[in-house]
């Protein structure tokens, strides 16, 4: 993850800041320039909702090289309360315990390191309610 | 009046048995349970530091507070375990909580009493009138060496606390600080582990600054010891607070609500915020309440508070410490615990 664009991503990895079409009302998370429903350019801020149900996960078990200590972890497609899909990790739990259906909660947490001397990345991650 | 308008803790999943370290090292546990009063101690996840501890302490706080983020003018943030040496934890807590970019921020350190320093300029700020609302957080993420007698104890957690002057929950009516050059405990720049002077630690550190701080706070609100509901006092291990506090002519009673040392370790700089937390948790109109930090070094900060009939109203719109302490905990062994803090070497 190459720093510019981590502090680019800030409001959308920090506050789940999303964009609603003023047009047709969808929302896109991450934000987009152009509407993919409507092709408005109209945007207004949102914040997504914490609270969500996991609609469907993989246990992940030979990951990339920073993720290593984390094996076994689970990445969980999680639908928000007001219907918004996003891919996120599940922690703080044992992948064998999860559950299609389980409700989550997301919350803010270290990401990744770049190194040992880079910066440190953060952003959401869900958990067991 | 200025006081608390609204409070948080967090207390990580993960947690490691007295036994477990004791059975490393070959120790006995049970000598170190009737010592100490240790049972457990909490760690931190993986992906948890100061920073992460702190945004969801502070999201508890102002779902309490009920405010919108961006009237806080200040955040301050105290901790012995900032993720970064230089780059304040405060940028990236204001930034997630969506106070950004119109505050103060500026990170504290003071061994185990940075959490009511933080706390202690917020009130003072709030009270000068230079900003509406200031955030005070203590947060930690500490590390014991191995098989050092703070492998026992060293913990994660954290509390947040927001000040303002209307909306208060519990005033904040005295406040006392007592500060001295004692070479009791410190970590050098780099050294990943703290060194203690070992005697230095009891009498002349915890001991005479807790009393000090506390003595002198009696004096200047002129209450006595039996006029509080309820004492906190900063807990290193389970031992310490309790007899300081009996020195000082409080009993357990008046101390067991905050007294959470014994399930979560000693949370630094999170340690006597997040027993305070949870005697605000149980807490009720009218109540005084006596907070005592302690950070070596050394130094203690006191506060008087009275907590109003606000209260009842937000005590409920947030996780309480003891259902954090009791929600669902993840045990790990020794190695897990090894490798969750970082003591395993690896190969680059
Ligand atoms: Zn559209």
């Amino acid at each position: 993850m190459p720093s510019p664009r981590y502090h680019r991503e800030i409001p959308q990895r920090y506050r789940l800041e999303a964009e609603k079409c003023k047009k047709c009302g969808k929302i896109l998370f991450p934000p987009r320039l152009i509407c993919p429903e409507c092709g408005s350019k109209n945007f207004e801020k949102v914040i997504l909702p914490e609270n969500g149900k996991i609609i469907t996960f993989t246990i992940i078990r030979v990951a990339p090289q920073q993720f290593e200590a984390e094996v076994p972890y689970a990445i969980a497609i999680v639908e928000l309360e007001n219907g918004v899909k996003i891919t996120t990790q599940v922690v703080d739990c044992k992948p064998e315990d999860l559950e299609i259906g389980n409700s989550v909660k997301l919350v803010f947490r270290k990401i990744q390191e770049e190194g040992k001397t880079g910066i440190i990345c953060y952003g959401y991650k869900a958990v067991l309610v | 009046m200025v006081g608390i308008i609204g409070y948080g803790s967090y207390v990580p999943r993960y947690r490691i048995k007295a036994e477990e370290i004791a059975h490393q090292w070959g120790k006995n546990a049970e000598t170190i349970k009737r010592g100490l009063l240790l049972q457990q101690k909490t760690v931190p996840g993986l992906d948890e530091d100061t920073i992460t501890i702190s945004v969801a302490a502070a999201k508890n706080a102002l779902k309490r507070a009920g405010i919108n983020p961006k009237e806080i003018g200040a955040l301050y943030i105290g901790s012995e375990s900032h993720p970064y040496a230089v780059k304040p934890s405060g940028t990236v807590v204001g930034e997630a909580l969506g106070i950004v970019p119109d505050f103060h921020t500026s990170d504290f350190e003071f061994a185990c009493k940075a959490g009511t320093e933080a706390m202690f300029v917020s009130y003072s700020l709030v009270k000068a009138g230079v900003v509406k609302y200031a955030m005070g957080i203590g947060a930690d993420t500490s590390q014991g060496a191995p098989n050092d007698a703070l492998e026992f104890s060293a913990s994660a957690g954290g509390s947040a606390f927001i000040f303002g002057k209307e909306n208060i929950l519990a005033e904040l009516l005295f406040t006392h600080s007592f500060t001295t050059d004692t070479p009791d405990f410190w970590r050098r720049e780099g050294a990943f582990y703290p060194h203690h002077g070992g005697r230095f630690t009891g009498d002349p550190a915890y001991f005479k600054h807790v009393q000090s701080a506390a003595k002198a706070i009696l004096k200047k609100s002129g209450y006595l010891p039996s006029d509080f509901t309820y004492a906190v006092f900063h807990m290193p291990n389970g031992k310490f607070p309790l007899r300081v506090g009996k020195k000082l002519g409080f009993t357990n009673e008046q101390m067991k609500p905050g007294w959470v040392v014994n399930l979560m370790g000693n949370t630094y700089s999170g340690s006597s915020p997040t027993g305070f937390s949870a005697t605000l948790d149980i807490a009720k109109p009218g109540d005084l309440i006596l907070l005592v930090s302690f950070g070596s070094g050394a130094g203690s900060d006191a506060f008087v508070f009275k907590v109003t009939e606000k209260i009842n109203e937000v005590r409920d719109k947030a996780e309480k410490v003891r259902e954090m302490l009791a929600d669902n905990p993840i045990y790990l062994d020794y190695g897990q615990y090894a490798k969750f803090r970082e003591k395993i070497i690896m190969n680059e």
